[in-house]
């Protein structure tokens, strides 16, 4: 009987499954990298803003501390947004006729809200809460990223769910201490800048120049509950 | 999908599965002598084939159809294909961009993302509810209890749980108009100067204000003054689920009114003259209930309370009682007169061969404890009963012990029906010029032979002030939006006199205007608003220094201090009244409040509306609750619609047979009916108050039924479920208590620790959450139910769904009953998520969308739930509930602002239950690791635990020794509910204790094996 197909199917059919194979899985890999590029995540797009306020200028320029506007971060879960008030505290005074600043004294004088677009915005089933991660040594720069080098806001990270589990599994990678919680400029410890902690004690000082001993050690002082615990799904869903 | 060959449309109620038969009953209850025998419904007593049937399937049949119109199979597959298509594509969506929303000048006092609490009050039936409002940014969202008031120590009821739904309801008025046009306030303002101006020159001969009961001093103070100035003007009050019968019988006895307050702490035996204490709308429930339960705690030993209840309509309090003894209502009087004879109050008295015995065991049982003993009596009884109530009191030495009687409360006490009836017929005469009616609808709600519509359209000028443009609205020229308690300033006393001050939790969302500036436009003062009126009021009022801290002090508390009504040393002088002559034997029909929407008030609240009424579990509907015997000698049955004739008028509705309602005599609930409630409240139910008349608006006698032919299909909750003999109710007497406190572990005890193929997990580092419901406490009132679906974000499905099992309550209060359909004993049970340390549901969900935490709960994870319903269909407590419809109103701006934003809004498709509050954890836990501490005990507790009127919900930390929860669960009465499962529940039960007279239990049990073996 004759050969109904010709030798080269052979080598066609081993090539077409592999192509198959690579291309479904370069498919997958494609979707997985859709999800997590800047195009769903918007990480790193900044948004229009009614008015372009610069961060930048702000923070980095004036010096201004976080909780000069956003006020309830420390004892809240909602960092706040300050109302237009804060703004007029002082731009009743500067900058006083600047049109880029008209839409705020429009708010001012009408009484009418401004209307921004959340930068850093979670999904709705997501229960975050600042004060308790401002308390337990997460700095703002953590997840804001370099706020006060950002002359238009945007979300430095993903938000996606595997960033915040990154930390929630070891959060001994990111901690520092309380008192370094909003400085913009803070670096990990390194043996060129270690960070320097009262003992455990009060007394004395204690240096650390690796983060990983650091972090350890802030785990145990600031009574962080397991990382059973902090991944626990009601932590964060409800 | 049963292949698409079941009837469409077929009634899915379990209640229909079958004729009930009462013979299989007594057959069932024959062949359990062994042991008590607990049952939920008389068809799973009865149980026939259909019930099993029923019973078999997961859900209720149609259940996981999608749409109403009933899917083929075609139709299945052509969906099914299109939604795997369209699978994929669902998590390509980008989330949209949020605007974000600062105010423009912050107030002080608020820190974004943190509720404030304010403490205002509700009213019902002229007095108030002190609550405290939780508001988010401006938006009260939730109601709790105030504990500092001393009213209510901190209970709430279903009610006021419900009202904050009120608030928004999108269908209440939100303009003044004329005529139906649209016109300002201020334009009525205006218009009113031209016939008060024509009122004054005939000192308001034609004037008259129609009120409901109101305690409020400013407002009376108010009215007052109106008086004055129109000396010829009348002002009416009528309520009609209100307390005529009480007052004519404090007159009776006292010659003056006088209120009637009860202290249950110090009574021993309390006798229950269809008095329905523990029910929701009674004034002074919420104190009652928690006296009540802390006398009920069998650790007490003899000091433990004995509740003897003869009660017509069975209720929830009836249901505490040791001894529930039904009686027709009209027989209440004759049963109250046989226990007077015994305690020597009044001649000697016929007594029924029903209950003779009984009454004089009840009076040497009262007589005993003279001085611990009490008599508390129903609104819908006759004066009569109410002025015999009052001398059994004095004889009983309760006077100033159990009972106290205080100066009235109402601002001012009249006979309501007889004002009523004058007015009517002077409007009828043309005597009335204009009429203002200020938050009543007499239209609805006038007893039936008033013809009041006819009388009301007679008047020249009628205007309207309401919530809602209801009945009585659109028939008036003006209407006026009125505030609800959320909205305004005010001052209200409650049951026990404490003046309570209302303050506004938000600005009137549609522009209402409130009483005291309605008034206030009355009397030519313009629109001076209520904040200045109730201050200066009470300004007037302030003799001491310092009026502004004291003010303030009041406001901030809720309440002035030492406020309460002065008590009265009063002896019931009238002596006992003649008994109204023979007894009328033809059928009865009783007029009760419902026990959710009042007398209508609340008839537009879906939550309340859709919360299963104590005892009979019906939701959307009031029926005609019947005797199960009376009904099978009637050839009647379940859902057969009937009519009712009630010496002529007629009125249609569904038969409902309960058990434990007394033979020869119908109940029906107030408050249905409605034609302009809303878009909820049109509609369901009949309205009772078309066969109401003015001289019988307790008890009426002369009832005809007679059967339509037709069917009125209920949609119940009660029932979906069967026992199967399983030990979840478990029930002691006290004696054997004392004998034998294990005895709630003696038939079926938890397997040994270990004994399991989970991974056992340790919970001892961190918090063990656990929650203890003592059943001795609870009354059944549901408040826990309203106060969950309030804090959860709970969809309304409306009665099509709860027909089909499809109701979403995360926590649900079953019933139990023991006993002869005729006279059971009924115990309730509220069964919440019971937080399984080894969960049954967690190892069958296919995507972790229901996984442990470290501190035990069960967590719910909607994001991940792909709705496969696995987990539900492995929970021995169905206790969790599938959005199978889109139940939640995503689009309603109102519903936006009332919801928790605490808690995810689950939307189609989703798993949803009880999470022990976990947001009220998490906002704890922060709070206390932010200040480096513990939790301590009692810092939160969950919402129905909060919410409970007898504090017969204890949540806490397990692992904290000293808690009052872990103190609770050291006891021997603590039982987990099928903890035979080893599923290890976190809810667990504090056994029944019963502390019924032994003597009594004898003869009843007697009579009931007696009428078995007939």
């Amino acid at each position: 009987m004759a050969q109904i197909f010709h030798r080269s199917s052979n080598s066609i059919s081993r090539i077409s499954i592999l192509a198959a194979i690579v291309l479904v899985s370069g498919l997958l890999w494609a979707c997985l990298e859709l999800q997590r590029s800047p195009y769903v995540t918007y990480a790193g797009v900044s948004r229009m803003q009614p008015v372009p306020f610069s961060h930048q200028h702000h923070v980095g320029g004036l010096g201004i501390d976080c909780r000069y506007c956003h006020t309830s971060v420390e004892v809240s879960g909602f960092a706040g947004i300050p109302p237009t008030k804060t703004c007029m505290n002082c731009h009743a005074q500067i900058w006083t006729n600047a049109p880029l600043l008209e839409p705020v004294r429009d708010s001012f004088r009408t009484g009418k809200s401004l209307v921004w677009t959340r930068a850093n915005d979670l999904p709705d089933f997501v229960y975050f809460d600042h004060s308790i991660h401002i308390n337990k040594g997460v700095g703002c720069a953590t997840c804001h990223g370099p706020v006060d080098r950002m002359p238009l806001m945007y979300n430095q990270a993903s938000l996606q769910m595997e960033w915040c589990l990154d930390c929630h599994r070891a959060p001994e990678k990111y901690l520092r201490p309380r008192d370094q919680v909003f400085n913009m400029r803070y670096e990990q410890p390194s043996s060129e800048h270690p960070v320097e902690m009262p003992g455990r004690d009060g007394n004395g000082v204690e240096k650390f120049t690796d983060q990983m001993a650091l972090g350890t050690e802030l785990k145990t002082r600031y009574h962080l509950r397991s990382v059973h615990d902090i991944t626990s799904c009601s932590t964060c869903h409800r | 999908m049963d292949n698409g060959k079941q009837k469409k449309g077929e009634a899915v109620c379990p209640s229909k599965k079958g004729k009930l038969e009462l013979v299989d009953v007594k057959q069932q209850l024959a062949a359990a002598k062994d042991g008590p025998q607990y049952w939920r419904s008389l068809e799973e007593l009865s149980n026939t084939e259909e019930f099993q049937e029923m019973l078999h399937r997961e859900f209720p049949r149609q259940a996981s159809e999608w749409v109403d119109g009933g899917t083929s199979r075609r139709d299945f597959l052509k969906l099914m294909s299109a939604s795997m298509a369209l699978a994929g594509l669902s998590a390509c969506v980008k989330q949209p961009l949020e605007p974000i929303v600062p105010y423009v000048r912050q107030p002080e006092e608020i820190t974004l993302g943190k509720p404030l609490f304010f403490a205002t009050a509700a009213v019902i039936a002229g007095y108030a509810v002190p609550v405290l409002a939780e508001s988010h940014e401006g938006r009260p969202t939730k109601i709790e209890g105030n504990p500092q008031h001393p009213a209510t120590l901190g209970g709430t009821d279903v009610m006021t749980q419900g009202s904050v739904l009120g608030m928004y309801d999108p269908d209440r008025s939100q303009t003044v108009m004329l005529d139906n046009d649209i016109r300002t306030w201020g334009g009525f303002v205006g218009a009113l100067a031209n016939p008060l101006a024509a009122q004054k020159a005939v000192q308001g001969a034609g004037l008259r204000l129609l009120s409901r009961s109101t305690t409020s001093p400013t407002l009376a103070a108010q009215i007052k003054q109106f008086l004055q100035t129109y000396p010829q003007a009348k002002w009416v009050q009528y309520d009609p689920a209100g307390r005529d019968n009480s007052r004519a019988g404090a007159k009776q006895s006292f010659g003056e009114y006088l209120d009637t307050q009860y202290n249950f702490e110090k009574a021993d035996v309390i006798l229950s003259l269809d008095g329905d204490f523990l029910s929701s709308g009674f004034p002074g429930f919420h104190k009652y209930a928690r006296q009540f339960s802390a006398r009920r705690s069998p650790d007490l030993k003899e000091k433990m309370i004995r509740f003897y209840a003869a009660e017509s309509t069975p209720t929830n309090t009836g249901a505490k009682a040791d001894h529930r003894i039904p009686v027709r209502a009209v027989e209440i009087e004759a049963f109250g007169r046989a226990v007077a004879a015994g305690l020597g109050v009044g001649g000697p008295a016929t007594a029924s061969s029903d209950w003779g015995e009984y009454a004089s065991m009840i009076a040497n049982d009262l007589q005993k404890h003279k001085g611990a003993a009490v008599v508390v009596v129903g609104e819908h009884q006759p004066p009569a009963v109410h002025a015999l109530a009052h001398s059994m009191n004095a004889a009983l030495g309760a006077v100033g012990n159990t009972v106290l009687y205080t100066e009235p409360v109402e601002a001012q006490p009249i006979d309501q029906t007889a004002a009523l009836k004058e007015l009517v017929a002077e409007m009828n005469a043309g005597k009335v010029d204009m009429i203002v009616v200020m938050g009543a609808n007499p239209v609805y709600e006038a007893p039936a032979d008033l013809d009041f519509v006819d009388a009301y359209k007679k008047v020249a000028l009628r205007i309207h002030h309401g919530l809602y443009v209801d009945e009585t609205g659109v028939i008036s020229h003006w209407h006026i939006p009125a505030t609800h308690y959320l909205e305004q300033w005010g001052d209200v006393r409650a049951f026990d006199g404490t003046i309570t001050i209302q303050q506004p939790l938000i600005a009137p969302l549609y522009g209402g205007k409130n009483q005291y500036e309605l008034v206030s436009a009355l009397n030519g003062q313009g629109s001076t608003g209520a904040y200045e009126l109730v201050r200066a009021y009470w300004q007037k009022q302030h003799t001491g220094a310092d009026f502004e801290a004291w003010w303030r002090r009041a406001v901030h508390d809720g309440f002035i201090a030492n406020s309460a009504a002065q008590v009265r040393n009063a002896s019931a002088k009238g002596g006992v009244p003649a008994a109204s002559g023979a007894a009328d034997n033809s059928m009865e029909i009783i007029f009760r409040r419902d026990p959710m929407i009042y007398d209508g008030e609340f008839s537009n609240n879906g939550w309340l509306q859709e919360a299963p009424k104590p005892y009979t579990q019906l939701t959307w509907d009031n029926a005609i609750l019947i005797n199960p015997t009376t009904a099978h000698d009637m050839k009647i049955d379940t859902e057969d619609e009937v009519e009712i004739n009630v010496n002529g008028r007629k009125v249609t509705g569904g038969i409902w047979r309960t058990p434990g309602h007394p033979k020869n005599s119908i109940s029906v609930f107030l408050g249905y009916g409605r034609t302009r409630a809303g878009r909820v409240g049109n509609g369901p139910g009949f309205s009772a108050y078309q066969v109401r008349t003015s001289d019988k608006q307790g008890i009426a006698t002369g009832v005809q039924l007679n059967k339509t032919g037709k069917q009125f299909l209920f949609a119940t909750t009660q029932g979906f479920q069967n026992m199967d003999g399983r030990d979840i109710v478990r029930v002691a007497t006290l004696e054997d208590f004392i004998s034998d406190p294990n005895f709630a572990h003696e038939k079926t005890q938890a397997p040994v620790e270990g004994l399991t193929m989970f991974q056992p997990y340790d919970y001892s580092k961190e918090y063990k959450w656990g929650m203890a419901i003592d059943l001795n406490s609870c009354v059944g009132c549901k408040s826990c139910v309203v106060a969950c679906v309030a804090e959860n974000n709970i969809p309304v499905v409306g009665k099509d769904m709860v027909k089909r099992g499809r109701h979403m309550h995360w926590l649900r209060v079953d019933n139990y009953h023991e006993g002869s359909p005729d006279a059971p004993k009924t115990y309730t049970q509220p069964v919440p998520c019971q937080q399984c340390e080894n969960a049954p549901c967690e190892l069958v969900c296919p995507v972790g969308a229901t996984v442990h935490s470290t501190e035990g709960l069960n967590d719910m994870v909607y994001n991940r739930c792909v709705g496969t319903r696995y987990c539900s269909n492995n929970c021995p407590y169905k206790v969790r509930r599938f959005n199978f419809l889109l139940f939640q109103d995503w689009t309603t701006p109102q519903w936006k602002m009332a919801r928790n934003p605490d808690v995810s809004i689950r939307s189609r498709g989703v798993m949803e239950k009880c999470t022990y509050c976990v947001q009220r954890i998490t906002h704890a836990r922060i709070n206390a690791e932010r200040e480096d501490r513990k939790i301590r005990d009692g810092e939160f507790t969950t919402a129905c635990a909060q919410a409970c009127p007898a504090d017969a919900i204890v949540f806490g930390d397990l692992n904290n020794a000293s808690s009052r929860v872990a103190k609770l669960r050291a006891q021997q009465r603590n039982y987990g509910l099928l903890e035979e499962l080893n599923n290890r529940p976190r809810t667990t039960y504090m056994a029944v204790v019963r502390n019924p007279n032994p003597e009594l239990e004898r003869a009843m049990d007697q009579r009931e094996l007696a009428t078995e073996h007939k």
